[in-house]
């Protein structure tokens, strides 16, 4: 192809992408409020935080390119990184997907009940997640002297000789975090999973029905599913964001930094440089290697979840 | 054909009924029980507070802790406990409102058309969710003292029109509950794009209208707007009640009325919004 035939190409599909905007006038006044205040404040702190991945930058002065080096020492020369790396996967590995088939499970349970309890039983379900930080309760029951809740039936049930400190001992700490993110996890999904299961037609299940569905595993799997297709993509999405993101669980029950560091996760050692340490940049850089870490996640099960009733 | 319409669906088993009746009790009281403790909690005297062995439920329920926490919130200084009230109700009702409008008008074209950029702009919207927010405050900040919105309640209200949770969540639902088929009628009959996004779209998406309102009332009714405002007068609820709480053992009662404080609005809207979210029919009446 010569050089001229190519330009003339190029221009043909430029007029063309040009004519393609001008006809979707209507769309792009639509989105133009959300995409200018999303790009503003969404979109270029994320950018300009990639950017001091790549610097030294305490804050105070400005910040010094400094290339890779952030990453090279995240990775060679932080023994408490790996650590947190590890924990942060286990965490994740758990907590994700327990937390996000059990918010389908129930979600859909509750749909199966009567409506008039229905409003009550989300309510019931929903309320961790609906009352702020009232997971500091659990600092309470599994607190380490006898007033603790757990400590306290424990010994009078004679399950127990002494006390535990669960909270500090470096063999309860991650079991602990995970139980109480578990307990948390029913969030957005749940909720968005409770609105999508209010969608589906029911002349589809009444079809269903008439084809020879027998029971409620039959009905799930065959028309259920494959109609929450979109809203289980969302609940997806919030459960890989919540269960890498865990920082605040780790921190208000365990301390920060937690014994032995057996309950610090990547987004506690992010805060730990961003916030104590004032060295934003090598923040910046775990922040950047967790993300890219969950955008993998992400592709890997939007993936699985297209195959889903096919 | 007329069982059918008879309420209880017929391919459902009695015993399936009564098991998932006892799943839903015993996993029910786990989930319940900061809601139950927050309750009892608000309600105990000092000394049952701090009772051995640790009793959950009030045994001489008392208000003195919300007579405590009105005390100390009128006493604490200049700023009054209804300016506190006021900033975070006003926003919260701006900000959801305008959320669920911005939000859902781009919602809707991105899930029913494909122009230049939509998929571009819509990945980007869903990745944004997975970016660690501690991060982003320090450029988050600059972005807002050059737009000269710092100690406004601005700084709280605009953000919250673009968060990104509710965007994806209303694209997600509108793709998959709205048939393309209803939207070419409309616009066959002569309906405009706004009229179509108003009167069809925003009426069938209303179950997902309302779990956005949740979602939106409860960041921005927790947001102690300590970020962005420094002057006290234009602070958050959150941060009066907050300022409670870290008076130290001897405010133990007040802190736990004020938990349960912050959290009546969130419930009251909750109740409210789950028991409108009722079926809808987007697709019956369509044979394809």
């Amino acid at each position: 192809m010569s050089l001229a035939n190519w330009k003339s190409q190029k221009k043909r599909q430029a007029h063309f992408l040009w004519k393609d905007i001008k006809e979707h006038k209507t769309c792009y006044l639509f989105l133009l409020p959300y995409a200018i205040v999303f790009t503003l404040f969404f979109i270029a702190p994320v950018i300009v935080s990639i950017c001091y991945s790549f610097t030294y930058f305490n804050v105070l002065q400005p910040a010094r390119f400094i290339g890779f080096q952030n990453y090279i020492n995240l990775i060679l020369a932080d023994d408490i990184f790996l650590t947190s790396v590890k924990n942060t996967f286990l965490i994740a590995a758990i907590t994700g997907p327990v937390g996000y088939i059990m918010a389908f499970i129930f979600a859909w349970l509750i749909h199966e009940l009567p409506r008039s309890i229905r409003a009550i039983a989300v309510l019931v379900f929903y309320a961790p997640t609906i009352s702020g930080n009232v997971y500091l309760i659990w600092s309470i029951i599994f607190s380490g002297d006898a007033y603790g809740y757990f400590n306290s039936y424990m010994v009078e049930w004679g399950f127990l000789d002494n006390p535990v400190l669960w909270l500090t001992d470096p063999r309860y700490m991650l079991i602990i975090v995970i139980v109480v993110q578990l307990w948390l996890s029913l969030g957005a999904g749940f909720l968005s999973f409770i609105a999508g299961l209010n969608t589906i037609p029911a002349d589809q299940y009444e079809a269903g029905y008439v084809d020879g569905i027998k029971n409620r595993w039959q009905e799930l799997w065959y028309i259920t599913l494959p109609n929450m297709k979109s809203m289980l993509m969302f609940g997806a999405v919030m459960a890989i964001s919540q269960s890498f993101n865990t920082a605040d669980v780790s921190m208000q029950l365990c301390g920060f930094p937690s014994t032995d560091y057996a309950a610090h996760t990547v987004v506690c050692h992010l805060i730990d440089y961003g916030s104590y340490r004032f060295e934003m940049g090598y923040a910046s850089a775990v922040a950047t290697v967790l993300f890219a870490v969950m955008y993998l996640c992400n592709k890997f099960i939007q993936r699985a979840l297209m195959r889903l009733g096919t | 054909m007329k069982k059918i319409k008879a309420g209880r669906q017929p391919n459902r088993s009695r015993a399936g009924d009564v098991g998932v009746a006892i799943v839903l009790i015993i996993f029910g009281a786990f989930f319940a029980f900061p809601l139950v403790y927050a309750i009892n909690a608000a309600f105990k005297p000092l000394n049952e507070l701090f009772i051995y062995p640790p009793k959950l439920f009030v045994q001489q329920p008392t208000t003195d802790n919300f007579s405590d926490l009105f005390l100390l919130l009128n006493k604490q200084g200049v700023v009054t406990f209804t300016r506190y009230m006021f900033n975070s109700i006003f926003v919260t009702t701006v900000g959801t409102i305008g959320h669920i409008f911005i939000a859902s008008a781009a919602a809707y074209v991105l899930a029913k058309y494909r122009f230049p950029g939509s998929r571009l702009f819509f990945s980007a919207v869903t990745v944004a969710l997975m970016f660690t927010g501690y991060v982003t405050q320090i450029p988050g900040y600059l972005i807002m003292a050059k737009l000269g919105l710092t100690n406004t309640y601005l700084s709280l209200i605009i953000p919250a029109f673009a968060m990104p949770m509710g965007l994806f969540l209303m694209k997600q639902f509108i793709e998959s509950s709205i048939p393309d088929v209803l939207i070419e009628a409309a616009k066959i009959d002569g309906a405009k794009e706004l009229k179509v996004y108003v009167s069809i779209v925003l009426p069938l998406v209303k179950p997902a209208i309302l779990t956005l309102m949740i979602f939106s009332i409860q960041a921005l009714w927790n947001n102690a707007g300590t970020t962005y405002i420094y002057r006290d007068e234009l602070k958050m609820l959150p941060f009066a009640l907050q300022t409670i709480g870290a008076g130290g053992v001897a405010r133990t009662g007040a802190a736990s009325a004020a938990t349960l404080f912050m959290m009546i609005l969130p419930l009251l809207c909750f109740i409210l919004a789950q028991s409108n979210i009722v079926e809808t029919m987007a697709s019956s009446g369509i044979k394809e």
